[in-house]
């Protein structure tokens, strides 16, 4: 297979001004400024030039190198401001790299949106030639592929409708039935699946799983692993602008999973004698006693916690909450829940706590922990969100054998089912059930 | 088929510019289209509107100018000669505003979807010059109202059309790309519309205007494409003032020119700056 794309050195820089707080420029502020700096310069003719010293450079992208053979589908995953977004707006041309050379052979299309310049006042049929030609397609080609287009989108009776009156579900997929039908080389797809129902997700999905059987290149941006798992065979990891590792998709999605951003630790915040409760510090311990957070289901997992009291107190608790990655509440457990004593009275001074994490009935996923120091619905000494999160996998194996993709669910419990074959041919049950057949 | 091969460099561009302009030549037609047919779907009188504008600036420019004022018309009917400055004035106005306004209003696409951004600009002085053929109309009705026949030099007319387009896109472009660089331009603009309806000969004819002071009127482009305007069509003892006209052309060519090379210059940075 051939070389479709070859990124050499590829970076890009963004230069953050720290002193403005507008989001643009204005010609005002500029000569302001330039006076303000000759002024400034006259009064002090050695000091160093002001103006440069507000600058801050942001690398987006830092030294970058890749290549991508004919046909793959590459999945690009890291986490918010990893360069993810840079990286496909520089590929489209949308903006120049700083320095660096990439080379494209084939004609390229973006999605990086979703309907990209639909306007609402105009009707669906208007909007599909006008966004067909943004997106770089010819009057004639956006002809021939018209009712392929509508039929993808089943929008078909609101054609003649304007936009601003569709649901969102159907503005959505008249504007990826657009997109989907650009039939380029190499398609450069920025999370735009985020968007609409499960069915139509899934039928993008196969779209343009069947784009890539033809022989062309899929760039494929996305915060839903799941995704990535069912489109992507590589996979390319950014961190902080650089490329960290490229790949078979497991592989890097478990290294990407496993990565830094969850954190395994709070490290010692300092005491803060005005606060009645204080938590110092929380580390997530793995069976080898050394902090980590990617554990596999029911491997062993202790959450360690240091916290201070200053004055004395009564009736408080320490709570916590696994919320998975969607902010709902999956378990919640508080210190004083099994051991009562210590609700009543506690004395000032340090304390250390743990507790083992229900690792055995935490579905796949992503978690965080919420920690709460307090009155029970009163008074909050103390509150923690989003500072230590671990992550929960499973082997496909271990899940059972009818399980090819995560079990669905909240919570996993292996239940046993009791089995047996009937002797004789199954008879109706009588219209009243024998009471007390199931203890109930 | 031959393959496109695309190198993406910092400062590379420009090779395959010209070809992608050329390629999303459709694009011109269609963001056209769309203004075009949103305006004309959201307002009521629709149509009108391109037309009801310019016929009260003509009546009221009569009035004051040539009613009150008692200008001279340089033979032709004043609500003719007034109409024929309005045309050229009108299209540099709408087109001025139009395109200066075009990339921040169409923000999203620019810092979505790769096209060559000159396309953006260039459609909405497109769109003025519809409105422009509108307005011909109305120059043609009050032609035959007045009974008034133009000479041959009317054939001459294509070419400062020609003139007023390339005066349209050079203040233009250099507005849009200024706009998205510095938003403050957006308080500039209806500020040269406004100036500019006055210090350019749409009320009055530039004649009178003293002669040692003629040269110097022209620096203003827009005098030499509404000189050329009314000499094409008013004719009669109209004089075109060929060091003027010279000036503006000359004018209007370079300010073009250096559009061009300030807007591509400029506009890699836009998705950034937007």
């Amino acid at each position: 297979m051939s070389t479709v794309i070859k990124i050499e050195n590829l970076s890009k820089k963004y230069v953050i001004g720290h002193q403005r707080e507008e989001k643009y420029t204005a010609l005002r502020d500029v000569m302001a400024h330039k006076l303000r700096g000759i002024g400034q310069r006259l009064r002090h003719p050695l000091s160093p030039n002001k103006e440069e010293t507000n600058l801050e450079e942001f690398w987006a992208l830092k030294d970058i190198n890749l290549e991508i053979k004919q046909g793959d589908r590459v999945g690009i995953i890291g986490r918010n401001g990893a360069g993810k977004s840079t990286l496909l707006k520089v590929l489209s041309r949308i903006t120049e790299p700083t320095t660096g050379r990439i080379t494209i052979n084939g004609r390229v299309a973006s999605l990086l949106e979703v309907g990209t310049g639909f306007h609402p006042e105009l009707t669906g049929r208007e909007n599909i030639f006008l966004n067909g030609a943004i997106l770089g397609m010819g009057r004639v080609e956006i002809k021939r592929k018209f009712d392929e287009i509508v039929d993808f989108a089943e929008v078909e009776k609101f054609l003649d409708t304007p936009v601003k009156r569709y649901s969102s579900g159907m503005y959505v997929r008249l504007a990826f039935a657009v997109a989907a039908h650009l039939e380029p080389e190499i398609l450069l797809v920025d999370e735009v699946l985020a968007v609409g129902d499960a069915a139509f997700q899934k039928k993008c999905l196969g779209k343009m799983k069947n784009v890539s059987k033809e022989g062309k290149t899929i760039f494929f941006v996305s915060h839903k692993m799941d995704a990535i798992r069912r489109l992507c065979d590589h996979v390319v990891l950014l961190e902080k602008g650089k490329l960290i590792a490229h790949g078979e998709k497991i592989k890097i999605i478990d290294q990407y999973l496993a990565s830094e951003d969850l954190r395994s630790t709070l490290n010692d915040r300092g005491p803060a004698p005005h606060k009645g409760m204080h938590l110092r510090s929380i580390v997530l311990l793995g069976k080898d006693l050394k902090s980590k957070n990617h554990f596999k289901r029911n491997e062993s997992c202790h959450v360690n916690i240091v916290y201070d009291i200053n004055t004395p107190l009564e009736n408080v608790h320490i709570v916590c909450h696994i919320v998975d990655i969607e902010d709902r509440i999956i378990v919640s457990t508080g210190d004083c829940d099994v051991n009562r004593e210590l609700y009543l009275e506690r004395a000032p001074g340090s304390y250390m706590t743990n507790f083992k994490l229900p690792t055995n009935i935490l579905n796949e996923g992503e978690y965080t922990l919420i920690f709460a120091l307090g009155v029970p619905y009163g008074y909050v000494y103390d509150r923690l969100t989003d500072t230590v999160g671990f992550s929960i996998s499973e082997s496909r194996e271990k899940s059972g054998p009818a399980y090819v993709q995560r079990r669905p669910g909240f919570v996993i419990q292996d239940i046993l089912w009791t089995t047996t074959q009937l002797d004789t041919a199954y008879q109706a049950l009588p219209s009243s059930p024998e009471k007390g057949k199931f203890n109930e | 088929m031959k393959k496109d091969i695309i190198i993406i460099e910092a400062g590379r561009s420009e090779r395959n510019y010209w070809m992608d302009l050329w390629k999303y030549r459709e694009l011109f037609y269609f963001l056209a289209w769309r203004d075009i047919l949103v305006r004309y779907k959201q307002t009521i009188i629709g149509v009108a509107w391109a037309l009801i504008r310019p016929l009260l600036t003509m009546l009221v420019f009569t009035i004051v100018f040539g009613k009150l004022a008692k200008l001279p018309s340089g033979g032709a009917p004043y609500p003719i000669m007034v109409f024929t400055a309005m045309l050229p004035w009108q299209f540099f106005a709408t087109s001025f505003s139009e395109a200066g306004n075009s990339l921040i209003a169409n923000s999203n696409m620019i810092s979505k979807v790769y096209f060559p951004r000159l396309v953006m600009p260039t459609s909405a002085v497109i769109v003025s010059f519809v409105d422009f053929l509108l307005s011909f109309g109305i120059l043609l009705g009050l032609m035959l109202w007045y009974g008034f026949v133009p000479e041959m030099r009317i054939f001459m007319l294509p070419l400062f059309i020609l003139l007023a387009f390339a005066a349209s896109m050079a203040g233009g472009l250099w507005i849009a790309a200024l706009n998205v660089r510095y938003r403050d331009f957006r308080y500039i603009i209806p500020f040269i519309v406004q100036f500019g309806l006055y210090i350019s000969p749409v009320g009055f004819t530039s004649s009178i205007v003293p002669d040692k002071w003629r040269l110097l009127y022209s620096i203003n482009p827009m005098v030499g494409v509404i000189d050329g305007f009314r000499w094409a069509i008013l004719g009669g003892d109209y004089q075109l003032y060929w060091p003027g006209f010279l000036l503006s052309l000359v004018l209007v060519t370079t300010i073009l020119a250096t559009g061009i090379i300030y807007f591509r210059k400029t506009e890699k940075t836009f998705a950034d700056v937007i």
